[in-house]
């Protein structure tokens, strides 16, 4: 196609950018960045077939086109929804997406076990930051939560469903990175689980992907030495000369050791490079590594919304890593008896360890 | 062993004709009523996994449609499965009462099986025949308008079978 | 006596057999479709007479049909829906038990109209024996030359295939059904596209209720403009209810929209009233989904006119005070059955079907089957009303599909015409669990307001 393609207009939350047709709402919103990108807990850019399902994306759309202005009935997921020129749409502005976004969250919740101070995931889990943004404090759910068995896929990634939003991701990840899937959607509606149905292992070269693109704590690496706070870690970009991928990854630093090596992530937390099972799980000795240096992290686009801008630099590692302070879902003391109540575990000196739980073993 | 009948594999072969080429999943779900019937009415892992042998697909695809929908038994069941159905239109016309009376009759809760193996009690959802309510379906046939009296017969007469 | 078009002939005696279909005037329409009419002609008279699709939504099935793409050299596909899942709804079943040649009739007219050479009837599992039937007439068919190669001469080659379901309501929703007939989980896709550009195997697909395209039968038989002369304003045709609950004779009715709810109900040519004398206390007239009414707003609309039995009569009023005609299931509940259980097996229903793939169904369905469960054995408190009604509100219109719509409506119009009631179980929740509320006050008149 020789023919310079047409940019469309759009209008987000009173910002109009110009982008490309066949252009998602949120991909549109995204280049505007900031908090004008609804939050995506399904879609995945490079996941094909991604998103749709999670319901948390939902805009307005006030007005359809410039040729046909009416607004769209419903909310809709713009993750899915393509922008069509002089659309204008509603994220943060809209309270009936506010609305939603509040329900959506608490169905998401629901059936989560709020188990974050001994979850792998905690400080980088996307459910947790979209609580934290958009929910509601407490609960009103007054049932006993869904539960499942832990499960070792493997030797690498263990699953823990009780704590999977359904994202499908890890589907979408298995067949578009291997050619064989082994785990996928059992049964149907609340019941509905990601597993394997008998037991088998996951050992594509690839598979290890499916943690990083796990948005919650479901999908975790087993390798991961020391289950720690990811705050307590330094994460360095490095590489090496790898036969099967880009060998371009993070690792996660506590002084001289590398706990655990993921793929490196942009700022909204996708994958730049799928990364294979080798670099991932095997490469566990700085030496094994190309240092480059300190990985730079403006996640959730803070710095380009100019949130920060005059703040004070950051001294603690905490606020580096995650672009804004680690926090925890709730007062987990009053829902978890994991935890003893004297310990705050996100203000303990050094990295938390099975010592600080009150008997559980976390591993 | 599992294996289908030289008949059974050439009806799995006519089913998959009727799909384009290239698309024969689209059999799955035929192809996994005619094994379950012949199976012994539920589909162990090996069924599955040769099920996804004959139509060229990976085991796991077939595991997830298979736990998709209600019909498919993934737990060995009695030899005859009384499905009553509970929904609104139904319970309107007494379903409690009969769902309640078989667990009186068989000594059984809804979701087991008789010690025996030959009854399976299992509350489901609306069937298509609420105008001819109370009903249960057992195995290809539904029975329709059902009273204590009706329960009695159909559990004596599957007793002679 | 109403108009019959569809069940007119359904007692006669042999009539699921080919010949005598045949001899009672069968295949006709499919002689007059072939052999003078183009494919454009057939939509064409679709389109005139006005047939809203009986799968639920109503939707103009001309209009539908003339948005199905035709690129070049794809196949397109016709698939019917049998799936006929929806609580209260069972007129497809006896339709294709007693007459399955009309569908088979209407599907081959109608697939001639859309270009499809492999059509598909994509029935629930459990009509395993309405499967057999199906075959057996589309066998019979095939021999008498209305299947296969060059029907009856015109060059149009057609195909028609059972495909039986396993289980699943959802399958009814026209892009899980086309997944499923894929053979996959029945997960609704995400629109767009539409199945009208890419459907079954990525082709331009149209998805028909049974009664939808057995219409087609009469109406290219008398045609279009005879076809909209039946019926009242936007209502054309006859339509199938099958009623259910507590009335004297259940089954399945062909009316032609022109009846009151009241004559449907009362009438012994339909439902013949309730046994024993009981009163009426609530109905939901087109399948579990549609809202739930009390007596009085069903009989009269809230301005007062008698409400009949048709699209626009049924819906008078919005959600406020109106209903909708769905799928014809019409639920009649008499003065002694409890609204808050009933709402619950709906409840209930609703979350064992839910698909599981977007979070406001997948976990809300739930939740509210779990809330009302509380409220009906006694358990419930006061705040479980406005959880309920929170609850629904934040599912409908946040899901993929119209389960969603579909599992909030029925729990939001059961709190807002029967508040009370809920209110009743929370405050005496032992006395609810020995005795009814009855009737109440929901058959008392209404107040008219005046208007100048
Ligand atoms: C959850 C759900 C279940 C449905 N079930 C059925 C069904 O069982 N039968 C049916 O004909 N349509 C059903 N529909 C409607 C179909 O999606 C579709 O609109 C219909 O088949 C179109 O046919 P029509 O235009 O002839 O009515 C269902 C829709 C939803 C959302
Ligand atoms: S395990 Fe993780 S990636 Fe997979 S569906 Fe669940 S939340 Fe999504
Ligand atoms: S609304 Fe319910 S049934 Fe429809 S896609 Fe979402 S989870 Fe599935
Ligand atoms: S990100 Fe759009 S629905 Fe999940
Ligand atoms: S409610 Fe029981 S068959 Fe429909």
């Amino acid at each position: 196609m020789s023919e310079e393609k047409k940019l469309i207009k759009v209008t987000i939350d009173n910002i109009t950018v110009e982008v490309e047709p066949g252009t998602s709402i949120l991909n549109a919103a995204r280049q505007i960045g900031g908090d004008v990108a609804p939050p995506a807990m399904c879609y995945y850019s490079k996941l094909k077939g991604s998103g749709g399902k999670c319901r948390t994306c939902l805009v307005e759309v006030a007005a359809g086109s410039t040729a046909d202005p009416r607004p769209m009935p419903k909310l809709v997921a713009s993750c899915r929804t393509n922008v069509m020129d002089g659309m204008v749409v509603k994220n943060i502005t809209s309270e009936k997406v506010i609305d939603a976004r509040k329900g959506i969250v608490e169905f998401l919740l629901i059936n989560h076990p709020l188990d974050c101070p001994i979850c792998d995931q905690a400080g980088e889990c996307k459910l947790q930051d979209l609580s934290y943004d958009n929910g509601a404090p407490g609960t009103r759910y007054e049932f006993p939560r869904r539960t499942f068995e832990k499960h070792d896929l493997g030797p690498y990634i263990q699953l823990h469903m009780t704590r999977c939003i359904m994202c499908f991701r890890c589907v979408f990840t298995a067949d578009q990175l291997t050619n064989q899937r082994v785990h996928g959607i059992l049964d149907r509606g609340e019941h509905a689980e990601i597993a394997t149905y008998i037991s088998k292992s996951l050992d594509h070269d690839f598979i290890g992907n499916v943690i990083d693109v796990c948005p919650v704590g479901a999908l975790t690496d087993k390798t991961f030495r020391f289950k720690n706070r990811v705050w307590f870690l330094k994460p360095v970009d490095a590489h090496r000369d790898c036969p099967k991928c880009s060998g371009k990854v993070q690792l996660w630093f506590r002084g001289d050791e590398v706990f655990r090596v993921t793929a490196r992530k942009d700022q909204w937390g996708e994958v730049e490079d799928w990364i294979c099972n080798e670099c991932r799980f095997e490469k566990k000795k700085a030496a094994d590594w190309v240092i480059e240096g300190p990985t730079k992290v403006d996640r959730h686009s803070v710095i380009s919304a100019n949130h920060y801008v005059g703040m004070h630099k950051p001294t603690e590692i905490e606020p580096e890593v995650m672009g804004r302070n680690p926090r925890l879902l709730m007062d987990i003391h009053s829902v978890s008896e994991v935890n003893r109540p004297e310990i705050d575990l996100s203000r303990l000196p050094g990295p938390a360890h099975s010592d600080n739980f009150n008997g559980i073993e976390n591993k | 062993m599992i294996q289908f009948s030289e008949e059974k594999l050439n009806k799995v072969k006519e089913i998959v004709a009727r799909y384009p080429e290239g698309k024969q999943k689209s059999a799955l779900i035929p192809v996994l009523h005619i094994a379950q019937d012949t199976f012994g009415g539920w589909l162990d892992a090996p069924v599955m996994d040769y099920v996804a042998g004959l139509l060229q697909l990976e085991p796991i695809e077939v595991y997830e449609v298979a736990t998709f929908y209600s019909m498919f038994n993934l737990k060995p069941v009695g030899k005859f499965l009384l499905e009553v159905c509970q929904t609104g239109p139904c319970m309107l016309n007494g379903s409690d009462d009969i769902i309640a009376y078989i667990t009186e009759k068989l000594g059984i809760k809804p979701g087991e099986t008789t010690p025996d193996g030959l009854f399976t009690l299992k509350p489901t959802e609306c069937l298509g025949a609420c105008g001819y309510a109370p009903m249960m379906q057992l195995g290809k046939t539904y029975r329709e308008h059902l009273t204590r009296e009706k329960v009695d017969q159909i559990i004596a007469e599957a007793k002679q079978q | 006596m109403g108009r019959k078009l569809l069940l007119e002939k359904a007692h006669v005696e042999g009539i699921r057999y080919y010949d005598t279909y045949r001899r009672e005037g069968g295949y006709r329409s499919v002689e007059k479709a072939l052999n003078t009419m183009s494919p454009e002609q057939v939509v064409d008279e679709v389109k005139k007479s006005g047939l809203r699709g009986r799968g639920g939504a109503g939707f103009p099935t001309g209009m539908k049909w003339s948005f199905i793409a035709k690129p070049e050299g794809i196949p397109r596909h016709l698939v019917c829906n049998a799936d006929e899942s929806e609580p209260g709804t069972f007129k497809d079943r006896y339709l294709m038990e007693f007459i399955p040649h009309l569908l088979i009739e209407g599907l081959i007219v109608s697939s001639y109209a859309l270009g499809s050479a492999s059509t598909y009837i994509y029935i629930r599992g459990e009509y395993a024996w309405v499967a057999d039937i199906l075959e057996q007439a589309i066998a019979e068919a095939k021999q008498n030359g209305w299947l296969g190669k060059n029907i009856q001469g015109s060059g149009f080659d057609c195909e028609i295939y059972v495909h039986r379901g396993a289980g699943a309501y959802i399958c009814g929703e026209e892009t899980a059904l086309i997944e499923s007939l894929e053979g996959k989980r029945g997960n609704p896709r995400i629109k767009p596209p539409f199945p009208a550009v890419k459907g079954a195997w990525d082709r331009p697909t149209v998805v028909n209720n049974v009664e939808s395209l057995a219409a087609v039968v009469p109406i290219i038989n008398m045609g279009g403009e005879e076809y909209v002369k039946i019926g009242m304003g936007k209502s054309t045709g006859t339509k199938l209810i099958s009623a259910c609950g507590n009335i004297n004779k259940p089954g399945v009715y062909e009316i032609d929209m022109t009846i009151s709810v009241e004559e449907f109900i009362y009438s012994d040519e339909y439902c013949g009233g309730i046994p024993n004398g009981k009163r009426l206390k609530a109905c939901i007239p087109g399948g579990s989904s549609v809202p739930i009414l009390p007596a009085n707003l069903l009989l009269k609309t809230a301005k007062g006119d008698t409400r009949m039995m048709n699209y626009e009569s049924l819906s008078d009023g919005g959600f406020a005070t109106g209903t909708m005609m769905g799928s014809g299931g019409f639920i009649v509940l008499d003065e002694d059955q409890c609204v808050v259980r009933h709402t619950m097996t709906l409840a209930r229903f609703y979350q064992h079907e839910s698909c599981g793939q977007c979070s406001p169904c997948r976990e809300g369905t739930g939740w509210m089957h779990r809330i009302l469960r509380n409220i009906e054995t006694g358990k419930g408190k006061s705040s479980d009303i406005d959880l309920l009604w929170d609850i629904q509100r934040k599912i409908e219109g946040n899901t993929i599909c119209p389960l969603g719509d579909a599992a909030a409506w029925p729990v939001a119009a059961a709190i807002r015409h029967f508040r009370d009631e809920f209110q009743w179980h929370v405050d005496h929740p032992e006395e609810s669990q020995t005795r009814n509320y009855g009737l109440a006050h929901y058959a008392d008149p209404l107040q008219v307001p005046v208007t100048a």
